[in-house]
């Protein structure tokens, strides 16, 4: 995680210099910011709509360990959605397609820094040092999601689509308050969502909340392009950043299958909330390749040469071919990351195979944190329906 | 555990309760490594692949393509450890002794096997799939723990598949006390030693028959409220069911309703046979009827003189670069449907409530016989194709259809469809719209008929056409405008090339 401070954007409206601008027109969208290209090119750096610029200067160990992320995310993924299909785990919600977005993002924080996941922010997760595991004991239905939010700085998985925005504007208001703000080492917030959630009244209330109380927030839209089957040109016709305009605060379309880019952008916007500038937002432009969640068809709404477009501006391959071309990493990195993959994602399967079942009394544990007579009652009563049966081991 | 697991179908979508084995991607033999793909499922919510649980070695797949199969029930099993040398009895037959074997109460409470060992599963001492003995319903004992667990001794044993039933349960007969609780524990309660009501049904009440008798007759096909039940208090009973289906012919083989719908017909003993409509059938059936009773349908008919179209297609055939390409009628229909669709884009639409979506690309259905049924894959964008391109694509959609691995992305998001009813040896039909198109276009026999040819009564070669369309979005003139069409290319392919592109 620690990545030292390699990513201190420039600040400053200073208009960039032509040919720089001119490289990112080139790369397709000239609102996109973006520093590696779909090939694996380089770009020096990048413009945002409001002319800050935006560039990284990673070590060559800081490249491999992102690459290492995003491999190592990808894989441990892959094996969830393999262990939902064999009945281990209830659903999975996979992020296939969408690492550099949350690599890249999930660097970009500081240790300070809090974050609200939806519940497809395993690559975060990741990033903030929380055990892969956590999230799989949710989905396999024996626990609530066993992290502590307050030692890793990362809230608990959300599925209410969009909800977890309100509770981000209000932790980032109580930053504010507890004056954590103005300087350097302040406290800064992220909230993520997609682009779906924007269709939510709940995310445009955050939206309105943080503008006028000048909220420590960064607001992260993960544009996947789908609300499960509904497609963006169904929840928006403007380009989703745009919106933040509305609201008063800046708004940046970033490549979220570029990971510096989205790394430079989260880096600048998280310190821009800390020293007091107030919320953004970041549309992080991606595509989610796989299903909403396991229990969805996706070849039912979309069709395929959509899927193999995006697969060529994938967020790994991009990576590698600029390891590669810059001579940063071999084959043997690439063979052993492969392998770490492959040894962890077993492990991982192991563990989720034998995570014991919860007891079911243990249901009335944590309801109130000094206990009541009335549960206690309960409990009880709970206990001698239990003892009833065979086999129980009370 | 033993070397030998079994794989349960897992609840692949949040309640689902069956799904349908789509394609084996493994067989017998295969050796495979953990996470491989090996079966396609197709549930309620969406078609997906299972990855293999463990590597090893596939032992036995339990139910063929087609089968529905409930969330839970075992469908394949594999050696885990394929290089252990050959498997001793004991091994085989690890899920019946590592679990418990039913209780002497539970087996003296159901019938037994009749001698000619029927192996309908689910009989006890019968036969089941995987070599184990079926203890009473399904394949024997589950690996997973049961949803309710017996109670201790001292607390009633209730009969846990009839809560609502008053507890009759002999002193006789109390439920085993079953380390892993088993299936059959519910059942055997109601059974009970009470004296038997031979004859009678309930008055009022429901039918009485045990879980596996109610699958027996399902499977056959008989109305269980059309019984009278032989068995204790008025309960319907095996042979009650068998006697109702067949009498003699035991119609029941195991996979019955697993067996895709069987090429002859067999018929019990009144003379008609019951296929459960499901798969593709239900699909069809679902679609057809929707789409006869929403779009209004129109069919136009035009009887053509192709010869000079089979003549262009002769010359194409002799080209060298031609020569491996399989060129048939239907290319060139496919390509007149589509230059005739350029000129008339409203043809290729859809009725979307309060708006008609035009669209700009064609996917180009072909409706193809299966041996799964009816299908109707498509050529996506196939207006931009040139012929030669338009040629290979309809051979590879041809040919994936033929061996059922058409893939479900292929099958949706058609615009125009073709159906080739001349391959029957057929002149033509009033098509049925896939639903979401517009038009549909029948492609008959092309034969060798008399038709005035310059003034003259000479044998040609003539098909007919039939267009049928959605009255809605199309009118008349516009039908049959491009009807016309379509027939003017297939009259002179050459001259409408000129004169169109």
């Amino acid at each position: 995680m620690a990545k030292g401070d390699p990513g201190v954007p420039t600040r400053g409206r200073r208009a960039a210099p032509r040919s720089k601008q001119a490289a990112s027109a080139a790369a397709g969208d000239p609102e996109l910011v973006q520093l590696l290209t779909a090939e694996g090119e380089r770009i020096e750096s990048a413009t945002g709509p409001d002319g800050t610029e935006y560039r990284v200067d990673f070590t060559d160990e800081e490249y491999r360990g992102l690459y290492r992320d995003l491999v190592l995310v990808r894989k441990l993924d892959a094996e969830a959605t393999a262990l939902q299909r064999q009945g281990e785990l209830g659903l999975w919600a996979s992020l296939l397609g969408q690492e550099a977005a949350q690599v890249g993002s999930g660097r970009a924080l500081r240790t300070q820094d809090m974050a609200f996941p939806t519940y497809r922010e395993h690559g975060v997760l990741y990033c903030r040092g929380i055990d892969p595991i956590m999230p799989l004991g949710l989905f396999r239905g024996v626990d609530q999601g066993g992290w502590d939010p307050n030692e890793f700085k990362f809230n608990m998985y959300t599925i209410v689509i969009g909800a977890q925005t309100l509770h981000a504007t209000g932790y980032a208001m109580g930053v504010a308050i507890d004056g954590k703000t103005g300087t350097d080492d302040g406290e800064a917030v992220i909230a993520y969502f997609g682009d779906g959630a924007t269709s939510q009244g709940d995310v445009n209330e955050a939206f309105v909340w943080a503008s006028v109380f000048n909220a420590p927030l960064v607001f992260f839209c993960q544009n996947n392009q789908y609300a499960i089957s509904e497609p963006l040109e169904r929840q928006t016709r403007v380009p989703l950043y745009r919106r933040a305009g509305g609201y008063g605060f800046p708004g940046v379309r970033v490549d979220g299958n570029d990971v510096l880019a989205t790394y430079a952008v989260t880096r600048h916007a998280l310190d821009n909330a800390r020293l007091g500038q107030g919320p953004s937002l970041i549309e992080a432009y991606t595509y989610r390749m796989g299903a909403h969640t396991t229990s969805d068809d996706p070849t039912r709404y979309r069709i395929a040469s959509e899927v193999e477009a995006w697969q060529a501006k994938d967020p790994i391959a991009r990576m590698k071919a600029f390891l590669t071309k810059q001579q940063i990493a071999d084959e043997s990195f690439f063979t052993e990351i492969d392998e770490q993959a492959r040894t962890e994602s077993v492990h991982l399967r192991e563990r989720v195979l034998n995570m014991p079942n919860p007891e079911p009394v243990t249901m009335f544990d944590h309801v109130y944190p000094h206990g009541s007579p009335e549960l206690d009652v309960q409990r009880a009563q709970f206990t001698k329906y239990m003892e009833s049966f065979e086999g129980s081991a009370h | 555990m033993s070397r030998i697991k079994e794989f349960n179908l897992p609840d692949l979508g949040e309640g689902l309760t069956e799904g349908e084995i789509l394609a084996w991607l493994v067989k017998v033999g295969d050796v495979i490594e953990l996470n491989q793909p090996i079966v396609e499922v197709e549930t309620a919510k969406a078609a997906v692949e299972i990855p293999a649980k463990w590597a090893g070695q596939v032992r036995a797949i339990f139910h063929p393509e087609g089968t529905t199969v409930e969330v839970g029930t075992p469908i394949i099993s594999i050696d885990t450890d394929p290089g252990a040398g050959p498997i001793e009895e004991s091994t085989t037959g690890a899920p019946a002794d590592a679990l418990p074997t039913p209780s002497a109460a539970s087996l003296a409470a159901v019938e037994i096997a009749p001698e000619e060992g029927m192996v309908e599963p689910g009989l006890i001492g019968g036969a089941a799939p995987g070599g184990r003995t079926a203890v009473l319903v399904g394949y024997g004992p589950r690996t997973t723990a049961a949803k309710r667990r017996p109670r201790k001794a001292g607390v009633p044993a209730q009969a846990t598949a009839a809560p609502a039933a008053p507890v009759q349960a002999a002193p006789a007969a109390p439920v085993q006390a079953a380390p892993a609780p088993v299936a059959p524990a519910p059942v055997v309660a109601p059974v009970s030693p009470a004296p038997a009501v031979n004859g009678n049904r309930p008055a009022g009440g429901a039918v009485l028959a045990k879980p596996p008798v109610r699958r027996l007759a399902r499977d056959l096909g008989v109305d269980l409220g059309t019984l009278t039940g032989s068995g204790p208090l008025g309960s319907i009973t095996r042979e009650d069911v068998q006697r109702a289906a067949s009498g003699a012919t035991a119609a029941a083989e195991p996979l019955t309703v697993a067996a895709p719908v069987p090429a002859v017909a067999s018929f019990g003993a009144d003379r008609e046979q019951r296929i459960p409509v499901k798969g593709v059938r239900k699909l069809t059936a679902e679609n057809m009827s929707r789409s006869a009773f929403t779009a209004p349908h129109v069919t136009e008919f035009l009887t053509v003189d192709v010869t000079r179209a089979m003549k262009a297609l002769d010359r194409l055939r002799t080209r060298r670069e031609w020569r491996d390409v399989r060129v048939s009628p239907l290319l060139l229909v496919a390509k007149a449907v589509l230059l005739a669709a350029k000129r008339y884009p409203m043809v290729n639409s859809t009725w979307a409530g309060d708006e008609i979506v035009v669209k700009d690309y064609v996917n180009l259905g072909i409706a193809a016989a299966t041996e799964r049924g009816l299908i109707v894959p498509n050529i996506k964008d196939a207006g931009r194709l040139s012929l030669r391109e338009l040629a290979d694509a309809m051979t590879e959609l041809v040919q994936t259809a033929k061996t059922g691995k058409t893939s479900p992305a292929n099958m949706s998001g058609g615009t125009f469809t073709i159906t080739n009813v001349g391959v029957f040896g057929v002149d033509t039909g009033t098509p049925i719209l896939p639903p979401g198109e517009s038009a549909i276009l029948a492609f008959g026999a092309v034969r060798e008929m008399p038709w005035v040819h310059k003034g003259k009564v000479k044998p040609r070669l003539v098909t007919t056409l039939g267009l049928s369309f959605d009255h809605r979005i199309i009118d008349g003139e516009l039908g049959s405008k491009f009807l016309r069409d379509v027939g003017d290319f297939l009259a002179d392919p050459e001259a409408a090339l000129l004169a169109w592109t």
